[in-house]
């Protein structure tokens, strides 16, 4: 009888291992398949005006990159705070579920929230909006990362640190830090291929345009904004345009989350 | 006969605890001698051993009463006054402290000895470099890595990585260096290498030890304290406590009916 168990769940978890790996298999083929069509060189030079994909990408990189570079300092001084200075008092809690709590906000209510306290004084979607939204999005993310990794280094090499007369900062910086490393970068990585992904937060904060744009404070071009308008354009080159850039933007995803993992097997 | 620390009716209870986890300790440690602490786990012997260096108080909210004096004659200090960030500094600059677990720095081999040194304030590269080496040859770990002091030191072995750790310690020129069971995570040979290398730094330094290693303690040290439930029982030159102890209870834990 507990041999049948076994093999029963053995049986069932396979299936269901496969299952899973069967839908992403079929999104991979539908979008190699569909996207590959429009891929070529011309639409990585031309904007979307021409029926490129060049200023999409270059907003897309531009809106995800500022606030990975505002938001990846703040939140790695607020996981550093979370795990060093105030581990055991409640403020530190607080915030730690609040900040778990903010990962699982849904990314809509994220640029709803954005399009009311930035779009709505400007009086247009634009660049800014689009990074504070994606900023609100990745902050959480670095902080429990931070947050997280800090955890994983043991006590002795704090109390070490301590003992050869260093002090609290310098332990963190020279060796807490330096032993979280790997794994605070590897999911800095994540964070950043998590947000450059995301639509919900850029709709109607960021827009999006089919012009190349350099200034924040207009409407900015948006990747996968652009993908979800011209997905329902009755035009048949602007669909096959969007599987292109779906696929373009699946595989940025990817190569993000390999290099992070590379990142993490050298290292370790 | 000299003393280096001395400590008095001290008391020890940690952060939210309801009772004390030492209780009116007394004892010296004299200088240039290996002191053991021996005592079943929970006996409060690792606590005591780290209120020597106030490790302890890298967490808050931890009660200390009497003192503990570190003499340098004529001065002496009590070192559970001690507050500012800057004086612990300086106090485990002169008190180290070499834990149960190898702790190498993540960093290489030569900067896990000189990081100590370059926070101490030795700047100069040359100076540095010769007391790096210094302090690697007198844990004879030098002919082992004299040939690779930029690689990682977290690739040495388990035996290595402690020696190291010790070097880093020694390294500073400390006046007394804690040992908190330094090779209950190491295998016999590794062991031994350590036990021959505090018997040689007993030279230069004064040393505490405490170990769960009845034989190691009878092996490297001078002086034997047993400890048992927070309380000193008793506190004798070695041989007096392992051939002749006067106290029943320390007679039971070196004969192995309890502990």
């Amino acid at each position: 009888m507990r041999l049948i168990i076994n093999k029963l769940a053995i049986f069932l978890s396979s299936l269901m291992a496969i299952l899973g790996l069967f839908f992403l298999g079929w999104i991979l083929v539908t979008l190699v398949i569909k996207g590959s069509g429009a891929l070529n060189l011309y639409i990585f030079t031309h904007n979307l005006v021409n029926n490129g994909i060049l200023n999409l990408i270059w907003g897309q990189f531009v809106l995800a990159g500022l606030a990975a570079f505002i938001g990846i300092p703040v939140g790695i001084l607020a996981g550093i705070y979370l795990q060093e200075y105030g581990n055991n008092s409640r403020y530190a809690y607080f915030i730690r579920d609040l900040s778990d709590v903010m990962m699982s906000a849904p990314s809509i209510v994220v640029g709803t929230f954005i399009y009311a306290i930035i779009v709505m004084p400007f009086g247009h979607t634009n660049g800014w909006a689009g990074v504070a939204a994606l900023f609100v999005m990745l902050l959480p993310i670095v902080v429990s990362t931070t947050d997280d990794m800090l955890s994983l280094v043991p006590v002795e090499l704090r109390e070490a640190g301590a003992a050869i007369g260093a002090s609290k900062y310098h332990v963190i910086l020279h060796i807490v830090l330096k032993a979280a490393k790997v794994g605070i970068m590897t999911g800095l990585i994540l964070a950043f291929a998590r947000v450059v992904g995301e639509t919900a937060p850029l709709l109607y904060t960021s827009g999006s345009t089919i012009y190349m744009e350099t200034d924040l404070n207009h409407t900015f071009p948006s990747m996968t904004v652009s993908i979800y308008n011209l997905a329902t354009m009755p035009d048949e080159k602007l669909v096959e345009l969007a599987w292109a850039a779906a696929l373009v933007l699946t595989i940025i995803v990817m190569m993000l989350n390999l290099l992070g993992r590379y990142v993490v097997r050298n290292k370790r | 006969m000299n003393n280096k620390l001395e400590i008095k009716d001290f008391s020890f209870t940690y952060r939210g605890a309801k009772s004390a986890s030492l209780c009116n300790i007394n004892m010296s440690i004299p200088t240039n001698k290996v002191t053991a602490i021996i005592g079943p786990s929970g006996c409060g012997k690792s606590t005591l051993l780290r209120s020597m260096n106030r490790i302890h108080d890298i967490y808050n909210g931890n009660i200390y009463e009497g003192e503990i004096l570190l003499l340098d004659e004529p001065q002496q200090q009590n070192i559970l006054l001690i507050k500012k960030e800057n004086d612990f500094i300086k106090l485990r600059q002169r008190v180290g402290m070499v834990f149960q677990k190898p702790t190498p720095f993540p960093m290489s081999i030569f900067d896990n000895v000189a990081y100590g040194l370059r926070l101490s304030g030795t700047k100069n590269k040359r100076l540095l470099k010769e007391k790096v080496v210094k302090a690697l040859k007198d844990v004879a770990l030098w002919e082992e890595v004299k040939e690779r002091l930029y690689d990682d030191a977290r690739g040495l072995s388990g035996g290595q990585q402690q020696r190291l750790c010790i070097a880093r310690v020694v390294a500073l020129k400390p006046e007394v260096i804690l040992f908190d069971e330094p090779t209950s995570a190491l295998d016999p040979l590794s062991t031994l290498a350590i036990e021959e290398m505090i018997i040689e730094l007993k030279k230069n330094y004064t040393i505490v030890i405490v170990t769960h290693n009845m034989q190691q303690a009878s092996r490297i040290s001078d002086y034997t304290a047993f400890m048992y439930l927070g309380k000193l029982i008793e506190f004798d030159v070695t041989e007096n406590i392992f051939i002749n102890p006067k106290n029943k209870k320390t007679e039971d834990y070196i004969t192995g009916r309890f502990g």
